[in-house]
Formats: C-alpha cells, structure tokens, sequence
C-alpha cells in the first residue's frame, strides 16, 4: 500500500517540537511515574481519600473493639478477620474516590488519549492506589496493635499484608475503572469486587492467622502460595482486559 | 490536483445494544480544512467525535486518519490528535502548570518546561499558572483544555461543542483560539448546535441526522444567513 504522505504544517507555538515515538518501554514508564505523581499529587492537596479511608478504617476497628468484649487468646484469633475486614471496607473507600477522580472533568478520557499503551494507566492507577492502601494500613497496624493488645510486628504478617493489599488493588482498580462508568458506581464497586475477592480474603485471613497464633510454615504456605498465585493472575488478566473495560 | 484527505471514513457503524447510532457513515476531511458538524441531539456527533479519537470502538467500517486505521493503530493516531470536548479533561486538585506537564510527560514532549509556558500565554493563563484549575471559571477552564490539546503541536483537532456552558466574552475568547488553529494549517473538526458561531469559524458544514451525513456544503457556497435554510432542509430531506 502506498503511504499517504500529509505535510505538517507549521507549528502553533513558535517551539519547534519533534515529538518522535519514544520507545514503548521508555514510554510506559514515563506515563506510569507522570500518573502516580498526579494522584499523589493531587491528594496532598485535597486529601479526600487518605482520610475518608482512615477515619472509615479506624472507626470499624474501635466498633469492633468495643463490640467483641474478648480474652487474650480470642483477640488474637479474631485479630486477622477485623483486620481485613477493615481493609477491604476501607479500600472500597479508596477506590471509588480514586476512579471518581478520574470521571471528573472527563480525566480519564484525557488519559485515554494520551498514545502510550493503555496498561500504562491501569498500572500506574494500580500503584498509586497501593500506596495510598499502604498509607493507611502502616497507621492502622499500630493503632490495633494497641487497642488489642495484640502484637502485628511480624515480618510475615507484613508479608500477607503486602501480598493481600497487592491482589486487592490489583482487582479493585481493574473493577473501579469499570463501575465508574456507570451511574450506581458506588453501590457497583462493592457488589462486583467482594465476590471476587473471596479466595484472597480466605487466603490473606488463614495465613494472617496463621503467623498470629504462631503454626507451624507448613500448614501457612499453601495460603501464601495462593495469595502470590491470584495476584500474579489478576494483575495478568487486568493487563490484557483493560483496554477494552475502558474503551466504549 | 487534491491532497488525500486526512480523515477518511467508510461506512461506518456504531452499535450501543441494539441501538444503531450511526448508520454506515461515511466522511472525508482535506488537510486544512475546518469542518463544522452540525445536527440536532441525538444525531451522533459525539458517538462519531470519540470513535475518531479512539475513545470508542467502531463495530463496522472503516476508519483512517492520516494513513493510519482505527483502532488498530489507535496509539498512533493519538500521536497526531487533539481533542477539546464540553468537559475541560483537567485535574481540579492540579494548578494550570501541573497540569499541562503532566500530559506533557505522558505524551513525551521535549523542552516540556518552555513548551508549557508557551501554551500557556497562548491560552492567556500565564498570570493563573500557579493556581488550582477548581478554582477557574469555566471559560477559563476550556481556555486551559485548550492548552492542553495543543501541547504536543497536534496535526487535527476535533472539537465536541466546545461553547458549551461558557458566556458571551468566554466564548469570543474561545472563537478566537480556534481561529488562531485554523489559520496555523491545522484540520479541525467541530460539533456545534451554533449555526451563527458555525458559519463564523468553519470552511465547511456536515449535517448529521440520524447516524449519517445528508448535507455537505464549503463555506464558499453559501452566505451565513443561508446556512439555516440549508441545516433545515438537510433535516428535513434525512
């Protein structure tokens, strides 16, 4: 086929750009790092979602204090499902407020326009909301630590943490993209996200467990395996499914 | 003899469920023209504005814009566009200069930091460069979406009723940074309920009804009094 050959005109601004295709990676990274900028960016000026999602998160382990009157032990056995509890609630926050951003203004359209590959914009969501859920979750360990009497310092449980944050932004990101584009977007988010999250939320509660009440590795590594495993697939299918989520 | 035309679209065909939006569409845009499409809502202007800077995919036809298709080549045709819709696609929590960079950094753009400058005294912002876009008005705001449309020097611009919401002095504003487009060379595609602001900008005018183009006239053809008669018969012969 012949190539159609369209002179450019002269430039608007009197800069003369030569804006040449970068290297994809180049630009995949850029456009990563330029999207987790502007939503940390633009939180620490508003700082709507940290605390919405902090005050929730604090709020649900106080209730959870002063309704469950408990022994030592039991605290430490109920210790995982509060935890988690209040993560996923409190992440649910985040996710919604972090999409909403987006729907505003029509910003994501404006991201979609931009020409990178449009997984750029999903991971670059993706982390900018694992920070913020990781934010929250370095003020609540030690919040609960203290109102328990339960001691959370352990490097696995920070690894579950991490694990299960990972495979929980890495769903709810993908999902959130998908429920702001509708008018119930708030109600959707929930109603979509939770059943899939079900084998992350059973494996992140044993294993958390698990290093609480101090079992023995062998019987936590197959949760931890499961937990390396979903995330590991979501964020795979979130990277082949993506564009067209997003794209009407 | 004439250039090959920057956008070309065939029986194009846009499905939302069952209902068809456009109906085997067909359209075709010279390098330098400013082409005006005009239709009552519901038409399809905006369906037919977001299928061509691949914010939605087509479910038949064919669509290319300089020579590359959609949506295969859909990243490279980002490269070469520049979209201004009723929604200014900016970050309220960002100032106007953070803005503009952070697009400017997605799209890549050399020398960001006087590139955005210029842009910024284009769209006469400068003075406002350091404060939140929640706090501009909405003529101010469309001003700075402006700005950022243009940031990467795009070849064709589309445009979705971009006077929407804005007063009379916003709107003059507005009329001439388009004309300031048009006469740098570039191909603009414009939506508009506004036949007066239409007649005023555009080289040429498509009526849209009912998912396809039934009028087509150049600006040359007619004078800006006739343009009514001529969006009213093309409605009424669709």
């Amino acid at each position: 086929m012949e190539t159609q050959k369209i002179e450019k005109p002269a430039p608007m601004i009197e800069t003369v750009l030569s804006i040449e295709s970068p290297p994809a990676r180049a630009g995949f990274l850029r456009a990563l790092g330029a999207i987790i900028w502007k939503d940390l960016a633009a939180e620490l000026r508003s700082r709507e979602l940290l605390s919405a999602m902090l005050v929730f998160a604090l709020l649900v382990i106080l209730i959870f204090n002063f309704a469950l009157e408990l022994d030592a032990q039991t605290r430490y056995n109920v210790a995982a499902g509060v935890l988690w509890v209040t993560f996923a609630f409190a992440g649910t926050l985040g996710l919604n407020r972090s999409m909403a951003m987006e729907k505003d203004r029509g910003c994501l359209d404006g991201l979609l326009l931009a020409p990178v590959d449009r997984s750029a914009i999903y991971f670059g969501k993706m982390f900018g909301n694992l920070i913020f859920m990781l934010l929250v979750e370095v003020i609540v360990l030690p919040v609960y630590s203290l109102l328990y009497n339960v001691n959370l310092f352990q490097p696995g449980l920070i690894v579950v943490t991490l694990l299960g944050s990972m495979g929980y932004v890495a769903v709810g990101t993908l999902l959130a993209s998908m429920a702001v584009q509708t008018r119930t977007r708030d109600i959707l988010l929930p109603i979509l996200l939770f059943p899939v999250m079900i084998p992350l939320f059973i494996a992140a509660v044993k294993a958390s467990g698990g290093f609480l009440q101090g079992i023995p590795m062998d019987e936590i590594w197959p949760w931890l395996n499961l937990l390396l495993v979903y995330d590991v697939v979501f964020i795979a299918v979130a990277f082949m499914v993506f564009d067209y989520i997003v794209e009407e | 003899m004439e250039k090959p035309p920057i956008i070309q679209v065939k029986r194009l065909v846009k499905r939302f469920g069952l209902k068809t939006v456009l109906h085997g569409l067909d359209f075709e845009v010279q390098p330098g023209e400013f082409v005006a499409l005009l239709g009552p809502n519901g038409a399809g202007k905006t369906t037919f504005l977001r299928i061509l800077a691949s914010l939605s995919r087509p479910a038949m036809g064919e669509v290319r814009i300089v020579n590359y298709r959609l949506p295969q080549q859909a990243a490279a045709v980002r490269r070469i566009l520049g979209v201004v819709s009723h929604l200014p696609l900016l970050y309220g929590d960002l100032t106007a200069e953070e803005n503009l960079h952070f697009y400017g950094r997605i799209y890549g753009i050399p020398r960001l930091e006087r590139r955005v400058q210029e842009v910024l005294e284009l769209v006469g912002l400068t003075a406002r460069r350091r404060d939140l876009v929640r706090t501009f008005s909405r003529g101010m705001q469309q001003r700075l979406a402006i700005g950022r449309a243009v940031l990467h020097d795009p070849e064709v611009m589309l445009f979705d009723e971009p006077h929407t919401g804005l007063d009379q002095d916003a709107c003059q504003m507005l009329d001439n940074v388009l004309r300031e487009v048009a006469a740098r060379g570039r191909t603009v595609v414009m939506t508009s309920h506004d036949l007066a602001r239409a007649a005023d900008l555009a080289s040429r005018f498509d009526v849209l009804s009912r998912g396809r183009i039934v009028a087509s006239a150049a600006r040359s053809e007619m004078t800006s009094d006739q343009l009514l008669g001529f969006y009213r018969q093309a409605l009424q012969g669709s």
